[in-house]
């Protein structure tokens, strides 16, 4: 054990290229040498602090061990144990003081309330408590993101603390985004899995019965990735075995290029297609037009 | 010396036979080839109304002279081919994907080609306004009655100028080959199969095989700009040559009447008045190519049978056929060993029903009004309360299933269930176009009394008068003779009546309004005015004077 974090911490530290962030990025030595772009910055991390670090550097000595081994199958329930006692422990308390009306004191789940939590693992907490959507408002047909409840250290200790308990996949460490050679699979990969219902400009639809497929507007690397490692609500789940961790980082870097990106020709309309064009089509368009004849008209 | 001004001195001759300007000349020669003189003189002097209502058709007529203009530049960079090719231009997410070479020269077109971007986009807005613009412009036709005999063959041909328009859309629509245009191509493939019996085979002839096979791009091409636009281009010359021939159709008023034309001659005023009016048409459509983005490609990517956007709508102009087959029910019936699939009756049955009404209207109201006569004077429409009730009713079955095509739209901005939408569409369809229809009738009632009321008692002067007895009354002003009991002997004519002193030529003077400041200030109109009866009261004196 401690074997594995000492050669952990010797591999992992700082990539200097990425450190506005100041996140710890696991500088695996195929990534150390790629400089990504600066103006990907990630809001919520950027508030991470250095105490939080050394957590999530743990937890990447923990994913580092296992990578070769998770590369090539999902590991559901990885072993949780090396985890800080302390992060587990204080999980565990804000657990108890907001999580365990619904779902119990065993993560068990209360009839009627919420489901249960055993096997769920940390990535789903996390994706759940950062966006706000836990702990939720009331019962719907969707849960809406708002504001997050925790901090991200808090959303972490939560994530760890639920995690233990049975396991499941976890939240990932590192840069999650890919090789920027990789955008356009990302994007075949994002038109092929995701557009059909966040739209292709990730702007979110409707699904049935007030459902909704959201908006990825806010959404954060690590949102997205722990989005499709666990599959809230209607989403499907995309295992490491359906799009693979490399595969997840091109859809990742596809999708937050594509949120950066100025709309060329003008104004964008909210990149939702021929319904927004439509409208503007009848409104500046034909009601300038019909300002213009009316004025002719009052000339004559 | 001879100057122009002499009077003709060679014997038998006319001046014009010998002109000597260079206009004259070149005048000559033509007028020797063409002999076409006395026709154009005819039409130069031909007479347009003034009303601003008959200035929406010309809207749709510029617009597509913008579209065969900006076309014309696209044809040069577009490549109608369906080769598959690896991008490699300077889009960067779409770098080294495999893609057709219609999108790969669309993408190339919109980022690589100078101009080429707004050129795309104007076409594009301007396209949405000619089939706006048509919409009006018949709106405009109906609510009038102007589509009454002689001009129903003229209505007709507007309403091949719309089916064709859609058609024309639609194509270019799906030419650039891209996720968003390739889901509608497969719609309409969908929509051929599901005609009974022959829907297979009509699919099959028109994509050449499979969807979506090889051919399809390059045939829509075809159609979009060389066999559509023709056709178009004869019916707009149809149309127009129809509408100089039958002449303008006017509104009721003084001085008109079935056997006259009043307005501007097209020559020079309603010349100028119509260019200007085209440069105004044009800058709005530049200033949404420049200013708001349309169909951006890049964002939809190539497309991929496997793959399908969320909200993946039409253009406008086909949105009501995407709602209507969001909200049919999903009967599927089979009839002799044939399926008739749910698909075939929103989009079309329902399309063709709708377009043969429009298509009888003309013919169906002369049936039963018994109204064979020939009409070049308009109606009000609130003087035809049944037909502007009908009118009402369609465009409120249109508008509801336009838009149910986005309410999914709807339902994501305003946080409704999806089927809600549906199922208010689907309510909305059958109860909001009778209800409208008893709105509209309503309405128009309500506007003729009020203008045969200001007929009978005149105009509410906003004077209150308190009688000796101490009865309060307000004063009217009446808008001609009255009878005995000062009710007014205006004959209701359907056509406008003043509802406001102002627009009696009360004697307060008002400023006549400019465009930034006024073109005639008060003090000025009031010097012109004391100088006119100054002037009357001279006249009337020296007129005493002389029968004295």
């Amino acid at each position: 054990m401690t074997d594995d974090t000492v050669d952990a911490d010797s591999d992992l530290g700082f990539d200097p290229a990425v450190s506005d962030r100041d996140v710890p990025t696991a500088a695996r030595a195929a990534r150390a040498s790629k400089a990504p772009s600066s103006s990907r910055g990630g809001g919520l991390r950027s508030k991470v602090s250095r105490k939080v670090s050394s957590v999530l550097v743990l937890i990447g000595a923990l994913a580092a061990v296992g990578g070769g081994y998770s590369l090539l199958a999902p590991s559901s329930s990885a072993d949780q144990t090396a985890l800080s006692a302390a992060d587990v422990e204080t999980g565990r308390q804000l657990y108890e003081s907001s999580c365990i009306t619904c779902h119990g004191s065993n993560l068990q789940g209360v009839q009627g309330r919420g489901p249960s939590l055993i096997g769920v693992g940390s990535a789903a907490t996390y994706f759940q408590v950062s966006t706000g959507r836990m702990p939720a408002a009331g019962q719907g047909a969707t849960n809406n993101r708002k504001p997050a409840k925790f901090n991200e250290q808090q959303t972490q200790q939560i994530a760890a603390y639920v995690g233990s308990v049975g396991g499941g996949p976890q939240v990932p460490t590192g840069d999650l985004r890919g090789n920027p050679q990789n955008i356009s699979d990302g994007g075949e990969l994002f038109r092929l899995n995701c557009a059909s219902c966040h739209n292709f400009a990730g702007k979110g639809a409707p699904l049935s019965a007030g459902k909704v497929a959201p908006s990825l507007n806010n959404a954060t690397d690590l949102q997205l990735y722990t989005a499709m490692l666990s599959g809230p609500e209607n989403m499907p789940v995309f295992s490491d075995n359906q799009i693979t961790p490399d595969q997840k980082k091109a859809i990742i870097d596809y999708i937050q290029n594509l949120k950066a990106s100025k709309d060329p020709g003008g104004a964008g309309l909210d990149r939702i297609g021929p319904v927004s064009e439509g409208l503007l089509i009848w409104t500046a368009g034909l009601g300038v037009l019909m300002v213009a004849i009316l004025w002719i008209g009052r000339k004559s | 010396m001879t100057t122009l001004n002499e009077a003709p001195t060679v014997k038998g001759a006319r001046r014009f036979d010998k002109p000597r300007t260079p206009q004259g000349k070149a005048g000559k020669f033509f007028e020797e080839r063409l002999g076409l003189a006395g026709g154009l003189r005819k039409q130069l002097n031909k007479v347009f109304p003034d009303h601003w209502s008959f200035m929406m058709g010309e809207i749709a007529l510029y617009s597509f002279i913008i579209l065969i203009l900006t076309g014309t530049f696209l044809t040069f960079f577009f490549d109608a081919s369906m080769a598959e090719v690896r991008y490699d231009g300077s889009y960067v997410p779409l770098q080294g994907v495999e893609m057709s070479r219609a999108y790969a020269s669309t993408l190339h077109i919109s980022f690589d080609v100078r101009g080429g971007l707004i050129l795309r986009q104007i076409h594009h807005w301007a396209a949405l306004l000619f089939m706006a613009a048509m919409t009006i412009h018949m709106f405009r036709v109906f609510f009038t009655g102007a589509f009454r005999k002689p001009r129903e063959l003229n209505w007709l041909i507007g309403l091949g100028l719309i089916t064709l328009g859609l058609v024309e859309g639609f194509a270019g629509y799906s030419l650039p080959d891209d996720l968003l245009s390739g889901t509608g191509l497969r719609i309409a493939e969908a929509i051929m199969q599901s005609i009974p019996v022959i829907g297979t085979w009509v699919a099959f002839l028109a994509f050449g095989g499979k969807f979506p096979g090889t051919e399809i791009i390059g045939r829509l091409y075809i159609v979009h700009v060389l066999l559509v636009p023709g056709i178009l281009a004869g019916l707009i010359g149809a149309h127009m040559a129809l509408l100089i021939k039958q002449k303008h159709t006017e509104f009721p008023g003084p001085g008109k009447s079935e056997h006259t034309v009043s307005g501007e001659r097209m020559y020079p005023t309603y010349a100028a008045k119509a260019g200007g009016f085209f440069f105004i048409v044009f800058a709005v459509c530049a200033a949404l190519g420049g200013l708001a983005q349309i169909n951006p490609i890049w964002l939809y990517g190539p497309y991929n049978t496997a793959q399908v956007s969320a909200g993946s709508q039409p253009d406008f102009y086909i949105g009501f056929l995407d709602g209507s087959t969001r909200l049919f029910p999903s009967w599927e019936i089979r009839l002799w060993h044939h399926t008739i699939p749910a698909l075939f009756w929103p989009t079309i049955v329902l399309p063709g029903i709708l377009f043969t009404l429009a298509g009888a209207y003309p013919f169906l109201e002369a049936k039963l009004t018994k109204d064979r006569a020939k009409h070049h004077l308009l109606q009000r429409p609130r003087d035809v309360p049944v037909r502007t009730g009908l009118g009402a009713m369609a465009i409120t079955f249109y508008g509801v299933l336009l838009l149910s095509g986005g309410n999914d739209l709807i339902a994501k901005a305003f946080d409704i269930s999806l089927n809600a939408m549906t199922w208010a569409g689907r309510i909305g369809m059958l109860l909001a176009p009778p209800l409208a229809y008893v709105i509209a009738y309503k309405a128009c009632i309500g506007l003729q009394r009020h203008d045969r009321e200001v007929l009978e008692h005149g105009i509410e002067t906003g004077i209150i008068k308190r009688l000796p007895n101490g009865e309060f009354i307000e004063i009217h002003q009446p808008l001609g003779a009255v009878d005995d009991h000062g009710h007014g002997l205006l004959e209701y004519a359907g056509t406008p009546v003043p509802k406001k002193m102002n627009k009696l030529g009360n004697p307060q003077t008002a400023r006549v309004k400019g465009f930034f400041r006024p073109v005639r200030e008060k003090a000025e109109i009031e010097a012109e005015l004391a100088a006119l009866e100054q002037a009357e009261a001279e006249r009337a004196a020296s007129q005493r004077e002389l029968t004295d």
